[in-house]
């Protein structure tokens, strides 16, 4: 197992040199770092000083170095548009969409995990075949119009919630925290539901399939012919093997939703960092749009990480290398 | 036999509905099983053989259905029971054995919870009870250090010690009947011969009665009782293995004695292995009359139109027109 | 032909038949595969016996048509500012415009621009980013797909690490990494009128993989078998066994992917125009009106934001749809 586990890190490594090659090749090359930090009547030398000044004519190797050395020590440069310190405006606004990933995983995961497992049992029911076609909508609906359509219903034409914005906010132990204020909370249920309901709709599909595989299985059969109830047999044998692999699914879902965020706080204006990611592309702001690359694919190696570890933990196949004993 | 039987399977039919019509994998099937008794059901891969076991436990997948006849077991009719009944059936009172070992336990539960749930599901004792009772159906069957292994998980097991294990489930329930579909083919041939032992030891001790399942002459001469041949979904003949080795009454029975290897002195090593000409056909090319016929070095004209009734000869039931019943046919029931 | 036991002589005329026939596109195994003889007898009879897909098929056509005939069934030209009359601005549907008196069957938006029309343009808008991404990735993935599959080795190790990282991010994600950075390398002047392009790249770049990993696998499956040996034989150029001999016999599983994914770029496209960085807004897609019509919701000019959300909805189900009917279908598995 250790060797598994020190498989999948080298795997991740690789990935992350990949992306900070990436996002340094970015930062260094597209648009022109120089541009923001110049006076209009900048001249020639001046520029030429600049470039020696910041180090922009040594070696690739040794620049990326530095790169990642200054991305380590949580330096990532500064925006272009309005000069401030991409770490700082990062720091500000990872809150909020850490909250409303983690309502959102939360809710996608129940839900999920719960109408899967229904529909895969029932399979010929008419409330399973309804559930399904209602997810095929779901999985046609773009986020942004779940959203959308759902601002209409229940903060237009009914008013029961707001519509756009995290609401009030309260500071704990450092943490700007919505989920603490009753306007916070008001505020969360619109924008989870919509990022969190094309997931579900995801882990319902995935679980469901799953667990027909699974109940299709030999010792499933086994089970049955032995005797045992519908209830020992769905829950006691069927829902454990299926929540396995779906359970790293549900782990790998986390930092897919946090990049799906983008979606979602433009729909409601959700102050996170997939706004302030928008808002980068748009203006071509190259240090946050390299930053939140950079950012990105740290959280999902290190959930592939997690989820990899976890799999082994749960999964006692992995955990043994050799069968013990003969006939 | 003087004792009634413990199981009945009469005329058994088991249907198939396809686009293309019905399918009959199981067409007719005729035998019974005595207690304490080990019936060897042998046929090709293909002959119906898995099928009229599943059926008899009720454990068909739609659309596969029983389409007609009747299973008796010990007094009680099998094949009109709903759903719930037969769940009180399988296991309490019919043990089921599958072919792969491998496949058969769950590899996310320790080998002793699932022993233990069997227990409880058709005993009425508590869970330190159905603990030890796993503890000695492990023992029973020959698992060393059974305590310790208690709280293993299934892929700690070797395949024979895993068969064993099986074995050990489908006998904690104290049934009268054990069906056992090709227990040993998945297995190693020098593990294959102490499993078959174990299995026969333990059922004659219990005075149980086992059904076992195979398309391997070799373990139904060492280890059944009576066979019962079948051939695309019908018997050929059913009768004490002693005689229907060695004095087989059908062609096709005959056919398959001469395909099996001799290893007795008397036969000479070079002459090539008798080969029925043909293969047994699908189920959606079976021929009129008997199944066998186009195959058969003795077929006659009635053998391709007329499906053969079964005759008595002796203790063996025979379907085949060389040996014509007697009296007429018993009437078909429903 | 010899009675007598095969000799060198026989063996080497049957490699020769064989090679021959493939040559001339008669040997059995190199007919076009799997595709060819599926649409012949099960997927026609399929089809017709399942009302979901027919209806699927029937409004995916409907809508297409529709989106193609745009310049002479839409009343009005919505991205001409000229023939734009902002008195007509916020008509309901049905309703007469106010400036010029014309009957706007959906309505118009802030600009005095006919919604209908607007939706049939936009529609022929996201189809047409939708289909020209789904094809740019499909030929991308395939043709990598191919290549890793028939090469193997390092090329195969190299495309597949390649796949494997894009995979760990989501695909929109990529999406718009790909257009900020093609942005940022476009001068500001033609930011605007490359916009369609670079929204094409940035999809189809984003969804080229699952394409490229099935291929690879049909491919490497169908190199063993004798169709391919025998053409390796007889000189046949690895691009000619590659795309006359090995593409037939994976197109089906293509065919599925390629559904589900123009559903998928549709959806990209739309969300992409919805954030502000797709579509530019002198050509309004169904993502761009959306939007617009979040602005006007609590104003209560709601047709802005529901014929194009229904449209977007019907177009991405029907393509679902259908794509999930020819993945049954398409599966041996089920037959």
């Amino acid at each position: 197992m250790f060797a598994y586990i020190v498989r999948r890190a080298l795997q991740g490594a690789l990935v992350l040199f990949v992306v900070a090659f990436i996002a340094f090749t970015m930062f260094r090359f597209i648009g022109d770092p120089l541009e923001s930090m110049l006076p209009r009547e900048a001249t020639e030398l001046d520029r030429i000083e600049l470039r020696e000044r910041l180090g922009l004519n040594d070696p690739i190797p040794v620049q990326f170095l530095r790169f990642v050395g200054n991305a380590i020590e949580g330096d990532f440069g500064t925006s272009y548009r309005n000069g401030v310190p991409v770490a700082e405006m990062i720091a500000e606004r990872l809150p909020a969409t850490l909250e409303l990933a983690v309502v959102s995983a939360i809710f996608a995961a129940v839900f999920g995990i719960g109408l899967g497992v229904y529909t895969a049992i029932h399979r010929d029911g008419w409330l399973a075949n309804a559930i399904m076609s209602a997810s095929l909508i779901g999985v046609s609906l773009p986020t942004f119009l779940i959203g959308v359509l759902l601002i209409w219903l229940f903060a237009v034409e009914l008013g029961w919630l707001p519509s756009f914005g995290r609401g009030e906010t309260a500071e704990l132990f450092g943490w700007r925290s919505s989920l603490v204020t009753v306007s916070g909370l008001k505020s969360m249920i619109l924008p989870a539901l919509t990022l969190g309901l094309y997931q579900m709709t995801l882990v319902m599909r995935l679980v469901r399939a799953e667990m027909l595989e699974v109940l299709r299985t030999d010792y499933i059969r086994f089970a049955r012919a032995r005797g045992l109830s519908e209830r020992a047999v769905n829950f006691g044998h069927a829902l454990k093997n299926t929540l396995v692999p779906v359970i790293t699914i549900i782990g790998l879902q986390l930092g897919q939703i946090t990049a799906f965020a983008i979606v979602t706080e433009t729909v409601f204006q959700w102050p996170g960092v997939g706004l302030l990611f928008i808002n980068a592309v748009q203006f071509v702001d190259i240090p946050i749009m390299a930053t939140y690359l950079l950012l990105v694919g740290v959280l999902f190696v290190a959930i592939n990480l997690v989820v990899d570890v976890l799999y082994a933990v749960v999964d006692p196949r992995l955990r043994v290398e050799r069968p013990v004993g003969r006939a | 036999m003087s004792d009634p039987p413990l199981l009945e399977v009469e005329e058994l039919i088991v249907e198939i509905p396809t686009r293309r019509g019905t399918l009959r994998p199981v067409d007719g099937v005729s035998f019974t099983i005595g207690r304490g008794e080990i019936l060897g059901v042998v046929g090709e891969s293909g002959a119906g053989k898995s099928i009229t076991g599943a059926a008899i436990i009720g454990l068909l997948e739609r659309p596969i259905r029983i389409g007609g006849g009747r299973v008796t077991l010990g007094g009680t009719r099998l094949d009109t029971l709903g759903e719930p009944e037969l769940r009180r059936v399988r296991g309490a009172r019919i043990g089921t054995i599958f072919q792969d070992p491998s496949t058969s336990l769950n590899p996310l539960k320790r080998v002793g919870d699932q022993l233990a749930e069997t227990a409880l599901a058709h005993l009425d004792i508590s869970r330190g009870e159905a603990r030890d009772r796993a503890l000695r159906a492990l023992v029973d069957v020959g698992i060393p250090a059974a305590a310790e292994r208690l709280d293993a998980w299934p892929h700690e097991f070797s395949g024979g010690m895993r068969q064993r294990v099986v074995i050990a489930l489908a006998l904690i329930g104290e049934p009268e009947l054990v069906i056992a579909d090709e227990p040993t083919t998945a297995l190693d041939v020098s593990v294959q011969a102490q499993i078959l032992a174990l299995l026969r030891r333990l059922c004659t001790e219990r005075g149980v009665g086992v059904m076992l399942v195979t398309h391997d002459m070799g373990v139904i001469a060492e280890t059944t009782d009576r066979v019962a041949v079948l051939y695309a979904g019908r018997v050929a003949e059913v009768g004490p293995t002693r005689r229907v080795l060695t004095e087989a009454l059908h062609p096709y029975t005959r056919g398959l004695m001469g395909s099996t290897p001799d290893a007795s002195p008397e036969r000479d090593a070079r002459e090539r292995l008798a080969q029925i000409p043909g293969s047994m056909p699908g189920l959606t090319a079976l021929p009129p009359g008997c199944a066998f016929h186009p195959r058969c070095p003795e077929a006659m004209t009635r053998c391709a139109t007329d499906r053969p009734h079964p005759a008595v000869r002796g203790d063996t039931r025979v379907w085949c027109w060389l040996h014509p019943p007697d009296e007429p046919p018993a009437e078909r029931r429903p | 032909m010899s009675v007598g036991p095969d000799t060198d002589a026989d063996i080497g005329t049957r490699i020769d038949a064989n090679a021959a026939a493939t040559a001339a596109g008669t040997h059995p195994d190199a007919r076009p595969g799997a595709f060819a003889r599926a649409w012949q007898s099960d997927v026609a009879w399929s089809f017709r016996h399942s009302p979901v897909a027919m209806l699927a098929a029937l409004a995916f056509a409907v809508l297409v048509i529709a989106a193609i005939g745009a310049p002479w069934i839409a009343p009005h030209t919505p991205f001409d500012p000229g023939s734009l009359n902002l008195m007509d601005g916020f008509t309901p549907p049905m309703g007469e415009g106010m400036g010029s008196g014309e009957r706007y069957w959906l309505g118009t938006d802030d600009q005095g621009r006919d919604v209908f029309s607007t939706i049939l343009y936009g529609m022929r808008l996201s189809l047409l980013i939708g289909l020209a991404a789904v094809a740019f990735a499909a030929v991308l993935g395939v043709t990598l797909g191919l290549i890793a599959g028939y090469v193997g080795g390092w090329v195969d190790a190299l495309i597949m690490r390649v796949a494997d990282i894009q995979l760990t991010f989501p695909s929109i994600l990529v999406a718009l990494l790909i257009f900020g950075v093609a942005r940022g390398l476009l001068p500001p002047e033609s930011r605007e009128q490359m916009a369609i392009w670079v929204l094409i790249l940035s999809i189809g770049l984003s969804e080229w993989v699952q394409f490229a990993r099935t291929v690879r696998g049909s491919a490497m499956v169908e190199v063993k078998k004798d169709y391919v040996q025998a053409a390796r034989l007889i000189g046949r150029k690895p691009s000619a066994i590659l795309f006359r001999h090995i593409l037939p016999n994976v197109m089906g599983p293509v065919l599925v992917i390629a559904t589900i994914y123009l559903a998928l770029a549709i959806i990209a496209e739309a969300t992409l125009s919805f954030l502000g960085v797709g579509a530019p807004p002198t050509r309004p897609s169904l993502g761009t009106l959306i939007r617009i019509g979040q602005d006007y919701l609590f104003s209560g000019e709601w047709w802005i934001l529901l014929f194009p959300s229904i449209t977007l909805l019907a177009l991405a189900l029907s393509v679902n749809l259908l794509g999930d009917w020819l993945r049954d279908v398409l599966n041996p598995k089920l037959r």
